[in-house]
This record gives C-alpha cells, sequence and structure tokens, in this order.
C-alpha cells in the first residue's frame, strides 16, 4: 500500500470508502493516478463481521450525532437516526442488500416527462440514459450483477416463493429473483452466496460486492493507494483562486492533520457530504463550500419507502437466505393514473426477530403489537421503494448548536413527505397486501418507513449553475478541482435502488477526473 | 410464582446480555439453553421488589403469555444496569414503581392482572414507561431463549448458511419456475 506524505498536493483525495468513494479510489489507482481515501470509520473484514443484528449494528453504522424534523414519521420514531447507513471501511454498501437496477430513460428527465409540480424542485439530468449506457456496462460487470454479463440469477428463497405465487395471482408479469450484486456462482475471486440471510450485516462469505472485499484491495494491489481508515475529514481548505487545496481530518486518536491534495472527491453519503461543504465556509465561499446556487444540502431525497410483512397459516421462514432477493417491477412505470407521478420497485425483505421488534410498528406496545410478533416465523415481507420528488425545503442543514466528537456541527436532516410519496405509499401498501392476500395471507401489517437507507439528492447535478452543485461529471459549478462522488449528485431519485447508479457515475468521472488531470486542466 | 432468590450462580451469556443465574422453566426449548432448572436474576442497583415489579410492568406492556420470564427477566437485568450507571434512571424506575404500587391501591406485584393492565395504560408514554419499553423492545427479543421461542434461528454461518438447511423449503405454494427463480448453484 502506498503511504503519501502530508504536504504532497499531487495526490487526488477522497472522501469516504462506500460505494461512489470506494469506487472512484479504485477506478483512479487502476489508471496509475495516486489516490488518499480517507475514511471515518474502522476496517472490518468477512472475519470480523456479526450474523447478529443489533451488534453488527453497532460495529458498522454511522452513530455520531445526528437530529431530524419535519412531518415524516422516521422524524418522530427514529428522531436522532434520521438515516441508517455506515461508518465503517466499504461504507453502506458493507449493509447493503445488493439490489441492482438500472435506472429508466424517462427518470433521467422527470421535469419534462412529469411536468412541473407544485411543491416539488422538478429538474432534468443533465445526461441521459444513452450517455451511461456504457458505464451501466461496466458497473454490472465488476459488481457481478445477475441476470446481466451471463451471470445467472439467485436462487428463490421462501419469502421469494410466497412473493411470486401472489404477484402471479394478481396479475403481474416481471417477477423474479433480482439483479443483485451477489455471487450466484463463484466469480471474480469471490464465492457463492450460501444463503446465510445477513446480507445487511456484512455478508461474512465476500458473494456479495461491496468496495470492502473488491474495490479497496484491487485498488491497494495497484501501489496507488493510501487508504486511511479512522480518518474523519471536518473542513476543506480553499485558496484565494477560489481552489481547493486540501483536506483537515481527525486521526482515531482526535489529533487532526492536514492532507494536501491536486482533487478533492466527496462522497460521505448525501448527509455528510453537503454537511461538510457547509462546514467548509470561509470569507472566499460564505456560504459553504460550491454553494453559489443556494442548493447544497438541498432537495434531500430518500425514496417513497415502506414495507408490508403479513402473517400466514404455515411457516415461511423468511428469514432463511438472501435478504433482498427477489422483486416485482410492474409498478415501477410512470402511470399518473394511479394518482402519482413515478413509480415503485417490491422487493423482497426480510429483518430479523431483533429488528422485526423495533421495526414493525416503532412505538407500540400491548397485545395487539404482541400478537403480531407471534406470527414472526410465519410472515413474508416485502419492501416498497419508489421515486420522491426534489423538494428545496428537505434539507440537511448545520444545527445551530449540537456538535459532534470533533466539535464539528451536526447535522440535522429535515424532510416531509410530498403528497405524492403519501399517494405512492398508499398504492405501494394496497397492492403489496394484495399479492399476500392472493398467496393466503391471514393478516398484513403495513410497516412504515424505516431511517433511510438511500440518502440522495443534496449536492444535485444540473446543466445550469443556478439550479444545482455540480455538471454531469460531479465537479462541482463553482469549484473545478472539487467533486460530489457519491449519490448527492442525484438530480432525482427514480424508482430503483440508488447504488448501481452510484457505482456507474464514479466509473464515468473517473475517466473524466484522469482527462482533466493529464490535460492540465485541474 | 416468580422467585428472585439467587438458586444457584451460574452464567448464561446471551448476547450483549448476561442473566445471572440459571434458566429455567416450563418450556422445554428453554431447558435445553438453560444449565438448570431454576434461575435467578442477580440485581446490582435496584432491590428485589422493585426488579419483580419492573419485570411485571415488562410483562404488561410487551405480553406474550407463553414466553418465560425468565427472558423478561433479560429486561430488568439490563434496566438494572442502565440504573447503575446512571442514578437519574435509577430514580426514574423507583420513583415509577412507587408509582406503579400508589396507582394499584398499594401492592402493583400483588394486584389482578386486570387492575395492572388499567395501571399501565395511565402510564403509557411517559418517561418512565417509555424507558421500560424503549429496553425492552431491543432486549426482549435480542437474546437466544426469545429467538427459540419465536422460532427465528438466527446466525447460520456455523452452520453453512441456510443453503443446505431449508432456504427454499416451503411447500405449500407451487414452486417457481426456473426463470424467475434459477436452482441454487450448490445444488447443481
Ligand atoms: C440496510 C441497507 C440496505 C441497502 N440495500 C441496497 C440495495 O439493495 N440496493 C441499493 O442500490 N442500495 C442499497 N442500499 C443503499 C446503499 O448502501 C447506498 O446507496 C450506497 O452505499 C451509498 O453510497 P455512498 O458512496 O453515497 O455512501 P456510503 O456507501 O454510505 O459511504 C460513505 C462513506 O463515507 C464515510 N464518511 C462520511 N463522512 C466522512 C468524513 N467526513 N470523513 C471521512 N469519511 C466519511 C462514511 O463513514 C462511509 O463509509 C442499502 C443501504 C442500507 C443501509
Ligand atoms: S445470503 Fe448470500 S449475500 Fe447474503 S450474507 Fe449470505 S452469503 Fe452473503
Amino acid at each position: 500500500m502506498a503511504k503519501y506524505d502530508l504536504n504532497d498536493d499531487g495526490v487526488v483525495v477522497v472522501v469516504g470508502s462506500g460505494a461512489g468513494g470506494g469506487t472512484l479510489a479504485n477506478e483512479l489507482c487502476q489508471k496509475g493516478i495516486q489516490v488518499v481515501l480517507l475514511e471515518a470509520g474502522k476496517r472490518e473484514s468477512n472475519e470480523s463481521f456479526v450474523n447478529d443484528e443489533w451488534s453488527s449494528f453497532g460495529q458498522i453504522s454511522w452513530l455520531d450525532s445526528r437530529s431530524s424534523s419535519g412531518t415524516w414519521r422516521v422524524g418522530k420514531d427514529f428522531n436522532g437516526l434520521p438515516a441508517w447507513i455506515c461508518k465503517t471501511v466499504g461504507g453502506s454498501t458493507t449493509h447493503w442488500a445488493g439490489a441492482s437496477l438500472r435506472f429508466q430513460e424517462h427518470e433521467f428527465r422527470v421535469k419534462t416527462e412529469y411536468g412541473d409540480i407544485d411543491g416539488a424542485n422538478m429538474l432534468d439530468w443533465p445526461l441521459t440514459l444513452k450517455d451511461l449506457e456504457p458505464y451501466y456496462a461496466k458497473a454490472e460487470d465488476k459488481m457481478g450483477v445477475t441476470r446481466t454479463n451471463d451471470v445467472p440469477g439467485l436462487p428463490g428463497n421462501n419469502n421469494f416463493k410466497v412473493m411470486y405465487a401472489g404477484a402471479k395471482k394478481l396479475g403481474y408479469k416481471h417477477c423474479h429473483t433480482g439483479r443483485m450484486a451477489i455471487n450466484s456462482k463463484p466469480r471474480d475471486g469471490r464465492g457463492a452466496c450460501l444463503q446465510l440471510g445477513f446480507c445487511f450485516q456484512g455478508c461474512k462469505t465476500g458473494a456479495k460486492w461491496s468496495t470492502l472485499v473488491t474495490e479497496i484491495p484491487k485498488a491497494e494491489k495497484t501501489g496507488k493507494l493510501d487508504l486511511r481508515p479512522e480518518s474523519h475529514v471536518l473542513k476543506i481548505e480553499q485558496d484565494k483562486s477560489g481552489k481547493v487545496t486540501g483536506v483537515i481530518y481527525a486521526d482515531a486518536d482526535g489529533n487532526q492533520h492536514m492532507q494536501k491534495a491536486r482533487a478533492i472527491c466527496v462522497a460521505g453519503n448525501s448527509i455528510e457530504t453537503p454537511r461538510l461543504l457547509l462546514n467548509s465556509e470561509n470569507s472566499h465561499s460564505p456560504d459553504g463550500l460550491a454553494n453559489s446556487s443556494g442548493q447544497v444540502g438541498k432537495n434531500y431525497m430518500r425514496h417513497m419507502t415502506g414495507s408490508v410483512y403479513a402473517a400466514f397459516e404455515k411457516p415461511v421462514h423468511m428469514w432463511r437466505g438472501t435478504t433482498m432477493a427477489g422483486i416485482i417491477t410492474d409498478e415501477s412505470i410512470n402511470d399518473p393514473k394511479r394518482g402519482f407521478v413515478g413509480g415503485y420497485e417490491m422487493e423482497t425483505l426480510s429483518i430479523g426477530l431483533p429488528f422485526m421488534a423495533a421495526f414493525l410498528d416503532p412505538g407500540a406496545w400491548g397485545k395487539d403489537f404482541t400478537r403480531k410478533m407471534d406470527t414472526y416465523s410465519h410472515m413474508a415481507g416485502m419492501w416498497l421503494v419508489g421515486e420522491d420528488l426534489p423538494q428545496e425545503t428537505n434539507a440537511v442543514t448545520l444545527h445551530s448548536e449540537n456538535k459532534d466528537q470533533h466539535g464539528m456541527p451536526t447535522p440535522n436532516v429535515h424532510f416531509d413527505d410530498h403528497e405524492n410519496d403519501i399517494a405512492m405509499r398508499n398504492h405501494a401498501y394496497k397492492q403489496g397486501s394484495a399479492i399476500y392476500d392472493a398467496a393466503g395471507a391471514k393478516e398484513n401489517y403495513l410497516v412504515p418507513p424505516y431511517p433511510s437507507t438511500h440518502n440522495l439528492g443534496t449536492c444535485r447535478m444540473s446543466a445550469d449553475a443556478k439550479d444545482g452543485v455540480c455538471n454531469a461529471h460531479g465537479q462541482t459549478h463553482d469549484i473545478s478541482n472539487l467533486f460530489i462522488s457519491d449519490g448527492s449528485q442525484f438530480t432525482t431519485g427514480a424508482a430503483e435502488n440508488p447504488t448501481l447508479t452510484i457505482v456507474t457515475l464514479a466509473i464515468r468521472q473517473a475517466d473524466y477526473i484522469a482527462k482533466q488531470l493529464s490535460e492540465k486542466a485541474i | 410464582m416468580l422467585d428472585l432468590d439467587l438458586t444457584r450462580r451460574e452464567f448464561l451469556q446471551t448476547s450483549g446480555t448476561v442473566l445471572m443465574g440459571t434458566i429455567a422453566t416450563s418450556s422445554g426449548i428453554l431447558s435445553m439453553l438453560a444449565p438448570s432448572q431454576t434461575w435467578a436474576l442477580e440485581l446490582t442497583k435496584l432491590d428485589k421488589s422493585t426488579g419483580h415489579a419492573l419485570l411485571l410492568a415488562t410483562r404488561q406492556i410487551l405480553p406474550h403469555d407463553t414466553l418465560d420470564d425468565a427472558v423478561y427477566a433479560l429486561v430488568v437485568k439490563d434496566l438494572d444496569s442502565a440504573a447503575a450507571s446512571d442514578d437519574a434512571v435509577a430514580k426514574l424506575l423507583t420513583d415509577g414503581v412507587a408509582q406503579l404500587n400508589a396507582d394499584a391501591g398499594g401492592d402493583w406485584s400483588g394486584a389482578s392482572s386486570d387492575k395492572q393492565a388499567a395501571v399501565i395504560e395511565k402510564m403509557a408514554g411517559n418517561d418512565f414507561f417509555e424507558k421500560i419499553r424503549g429496553t425492552a423492545i431491543v432486549s426482549l427479543y435480542n437474546n437466544e431463549m426469545a429467538w427459540a421461542h419465536f422460532g427465528y434461528e438466527g446466525d447460520a454461518w456455523k452452520h453453512g448458511g441456510y443453503l443446505k438447511r431449508g432456504f427454499d423449503d416451503l411447500n405449500w405454494l407451487p414452486d417457481p419456475p426456473a426463470d424467475a427463480s434459477p436452482s441454487a448453484y450448490a445444488a447443481e
């Protein structure tokens, strides 16, 4: 592994080692570019991961202080935990379930397709599906996504059997075990899935793609990567010319260092990325870095989500096997006749008994709650995930008083559901319930959103610098050597789980950065 | 019905929680997990009657009729630890139990289940109630005894996953076709 000097101003600094940052770092290293990858969390491994929900939660989650506001139910149920994401080498790809779907063509131009909508800050992406297709192909190959590149689908587990039976009875046409970044057979030096059912807890077999088990080791092999775990970036420095020059970070002991850089790529996930830009305000950028549009932190999206669990006469044992290998895509189209724009996916989902208690009906107690819990082994479950609309008032801001362990203002996440989100959720609950009814459910449980696992849009890309923070390559409009490299770039959220697109954008961005470096444009 | 006296000192190690003593019980599953037929709870901060009252309060808040007291005792154990490390929590719990007694007409633990339910209903949402509920929603369901009771099998790593242990053994619905659900690699 490389070790670069703090004063080496030729390196590219990447902040965050998750889907965006981990992929970008590897892609740059493969091109011979020197990268310092700063990651706030520790480095775990397949061996150190634990198949136990709460222990794992304590091991890899981002638990630094955060607050939330707004009328969303998460704000009430999990006020101090607006998002369920990770602080560890590999970021939330250690936690993710692996569902890897391309966005649809129209989802890159929703302002055009859906029109202006009250309360929504609609905008078309500055790029098209066609622009991304070659990069999607690379990402799918890199991640070993099933049902692409001749990688077979995963075998359906019990939870999938229930979904499939109900979907067919209801007349849905597109139901299968998903496009998953999980090895259905050995590939890329990693084994096949053993159906452990702890995909959210780090995957002890390594069958699941994460930057921890793929991108980062590959980058290390190039000799170009200087990965520094437990290095929490607090501030980005900017010089008088307006260029960014380096970052200040705190190490495991809380000691602060300044790492110089030629370019800086921020991939801290959509809460930490804007927080870092806002916290880096200086006399040159009094509203925070790259914020001449005023859009840093704004347009926070989290997907319309909800879950349906259903109790059956006979046991299901839904926890056995892959957490999310099952999907129905029929509802992901845009069909405003349903009473909302945009679409949603229905994906199998299982959580263990400990998390079920926490999430089934947060705050509930008494006989009605325990009666439902008693049906746990007979439950099937699905997650509903759809496009939510960008709203300028849904925003990540710096808390005026609270500070974290490094003295940095904590982030507040404000969110109100848009009417469209609510209409979509109600539709999705109804369809999800109908699927389970068709499969013979005794009772359906409509479960409210979990803390956000998909956090998007807070430094969105835009054709026009006044509408957003970065261009179609994630390069900030204001500062040519500062890049946004994670889901914060998303102009809008689409119905699909975001990570394949985050990885796709990172691969594309690496090409762009390499070109800019070689042309001495940055 | 509930004996908090320590009959044999043994540790029962569950995930994140240690129940002093041994577990017991009516249910066969639990005795498999437990080293002997009797169990007891050792409290470090709270006294025995407070512990007992909290256990009964937890049973009212999250009532699973056939779930053994030994599992509820894990909640009390966690409340006791919280009380031991934070005086404010200790006060919240002892004051809360005093209130339970007062509302139950003097003796909460001796009151009928209906009476207890009415008293708890009145407290719903207050800090004392929320402390118990918030602790119980984790502790009650986060241990191997509870997993056995609810039929949750949890960690299969040591057994090589569920691949050969029933991940697709559901047989009361038709199997999906191979294009929707290909057969497993290892099973080929
Ligand atoms: C339970 C769960 C299931 C999911 N399932 C799916 C799925 O099936 N499909 C899908 O597409 N997506 C899924 N996701 C979402 C997916 O994990 C995220 O979309 C993706 O990981 C986001 O990538 P990112 O690069 O933006 O951030 P992350 O992967 O979260 O990485 C950000 C990293 O930056 C680090 N960091 C943040 N701030 C700093 C700082 N100041 N200094 C240094 N380091 C910092 C963090 O510690 C973290 O490691 C899931 C998420 C969760 C939590
Ligand atoms: S089910 Fe498969 S992907 Fe999920 S944790 Fe197990 S081996 Fe990994």
